[in-house]
């Protein structure tokens, strides 16, 4: 069964597929949504649950920093990206 | 046809052949070499067209990019990513046939069945797989002009079928995931902004995808021009792609990039799944992994069935989104039949082009492939989806519902 298919390679390719191609994703959704000043949420339903932890404090500036860290991840694992197509030739 | 007495046929076409004696012996028939790479280079333009959805369907398909720009960006990225790796040119040219038994007509006759698949995919709109059409032909015909012993069996299980049928539902499946995840962690996110950012991230990802498809589809036409060139001699047997192959392979592709096969992204933009930003965004980052991690293992994968796969799962991935099935359905038969069906082009040109013998044979095939292109591409006109009506409503087929009589463009 080997000769036929990597199984080591499968389940990697699985696996950092899923940290990537859909944790990637989900790590800019999540800077998104630091993006968003606390208590301007359109959705009221949305609102009301954000709106506990804290709405009149609005820390713009960690939600910035959140945001920045996030996007530079994904930045960076993009970068890893592309050192990984040279880096195989 | 009678090709199997080879030995006897062989040489009285030698002899028949004029140009067999004024020629240098070592390069062999340039003329012949000439007809394959120019083939060949017509086979990469082919590829860049038709898989131009895979990268940038969604991002048109969500407006994140007007077409045109979508286009242009892809087709830059792919020329980029054209020359930022060569692994996989090694893997295709000896992977799959024995490569001592290919023939320069096995591999022309190998292109134009990949090509007339291609065509034929392309006008019907669907996302079929360019590598396998190449790989379908070429082994067509080397079935077609050594018998089963020319195939590499286990190369072709390995490296292409089991890979075709995985890859999709792993790509899915990654979607699926990141969609749901996306979607779930967004919601609080204003309509405004969210819409604003995922547009600017499906760019990104998209344009990875563009590039991995570079690094992964100019190889496959560089492997088979390496591969002509060490058939006729011009080249050692493991010698790497020439400079002049690398550089026009990428610029082919990269042209047919550019000239945006808008029926197939269509299809995958509109026809499978209504496509919302964050949906683009999270199926071209799961292609674009899926494609970068597993060529990294070496396997070259068809970046249309990892496109395609992501495509639906990110359809799955959110509730309540309608995913056309029986679009997918008759892609997945499209799939199906590629191998076969470019299999035996390949195997009908070859046997062609072998019967009439030498060059004339072959440019015979030539020009019988020319016309059939260009019939495409007259078919084509009658219902032609362009970058200015790719993106209106999805009416059950590729062709744009008809302008109503007197609003004509």
């Amino acid at each position: 069964m080997n000769s036929w298919i990597n199984l080591t390679a499968l389940w990697k390719i699985v696996v950092i597929g899923l940290l990537m191609g859909a944790g990637l994703p989900a790590l800019f959704a999540v800077g998104l949504r630091a993006l968003v000043p606390r208590g301007g949420t359109a959705d009221p339903a949305q609102a009301g649950a954000e709106a506990g932890t804290g709405a009149t404090t609005s820390p713009a500036l960690l939600g910035k920093l959140i945001a920045a860290l996030c996007f530079a991840a994904i930045l960076a694992a993009m970068a890893w990206g592309i050192y990984s197509i040279v880096h195989n030739s | 046809m009678n090709s199997s007495r080879t030995p006897h046929r062989r040489l009285r076409e030698r002899f028949r052949r004029p140009d067999a004696v004024t020629q240098p012996v070592v390069t062999g028939n340039s003329v012949l070499l000439a007809l394959v790479v120019a083939t060949a280079l017509g086979f990469d333009f082919t590829n860049g067209f038709h898989d131009t959805g895979n990268a940038m369907a969604t991002s048109i398909a969500t407006g994140a990019l007007p077409p045109r720009v979508a286009v242009a960006i892809s087709s830059v990225l792919n020329l980029v990513g054209a020359f930022l790796s060569f692994s996989v040119a090694a893997t295709i040219a000896s992977g799959l046939v024995q490569t001592h038994l290919v023939t320069l007509t096995m591999v022309f006759a190998g292109l134009a069945g990949g090509i007339l698949w291609n065509l034929a995919t392309w006008y019907l709109g669907l996302p079929s797989s360019s590598s396998h059409a190449l790989i379908g032909g070429v082994i067509g015909a080397g079935l077609a002009s050594a018998g089963g012993h020319a195939v590499q069996w286990h190369g072709v299980t390995s490296k292409v079928i089991l890979p075709a049928v995985l890859s999709p539902v792993i790509a899915g499946v990654v979607a699926a995931v990141g969609t749901f995840l996306v979607y779930r962690i967004s919601r609080g996110v204003p309509e405004e902004l969210r819409g604003r950012g995922f547009r600017l991230g499906q760019i990104g990802s998209a344009s990875m995808v563009s590039l991995a498809h570079g690094t992964n589809d100019a190889q496959k036409t560089m492997g088979i021009i390496t591969l002509a060139l060490i058939a006729n001699g011009s080249i050692g047997a493991h010698a790497k792609a020439p400079v002049w192959v690398i550089v026009s392979c990428a610029m082919a592709i990269s042209l047919g990039t550019y000239v945006g096969g808008w029926r197939v992204i269509r299809t995958l933009g509109k026809g499978l799944v209504e496509i919302e930003s964050p949906q683009g965004m999270t199926a071209e980052a799961a292609s674009a992994s899926v494609i970068l991690l597993s060529s990294s293992f070496g396997y070259s994968l068809s970046t249309t069935h990892v496109a395609t796969g992501s495509i639906l799962g990110s359809g799955v991935g959110k509730k309540g989104a309608e995913v056309r099935w029986s679009v997918a359905g008759r892609m997945a038969v499209a799939w199906v039949l590629t191998l076969p069906a470019a299999g035996l082009v390949g195997a009908l040109a070859y046997a062609t082009a072998h019967g009439i013998g030498g060059t004339a044979g072959t440019s015979t095939i030539f020009v019988v492939l020319a016309a059939c292109a260009t019939g495409f591409y007259l078919a084509s006109r009658r219902t032609a989806v362009t970058a200015s009506n790719v993106n209106s409503q999805w009416s059950g087929s590729i062709a744009p519902t008809p302008v109503p009589a007197g609003a004509a463009l």
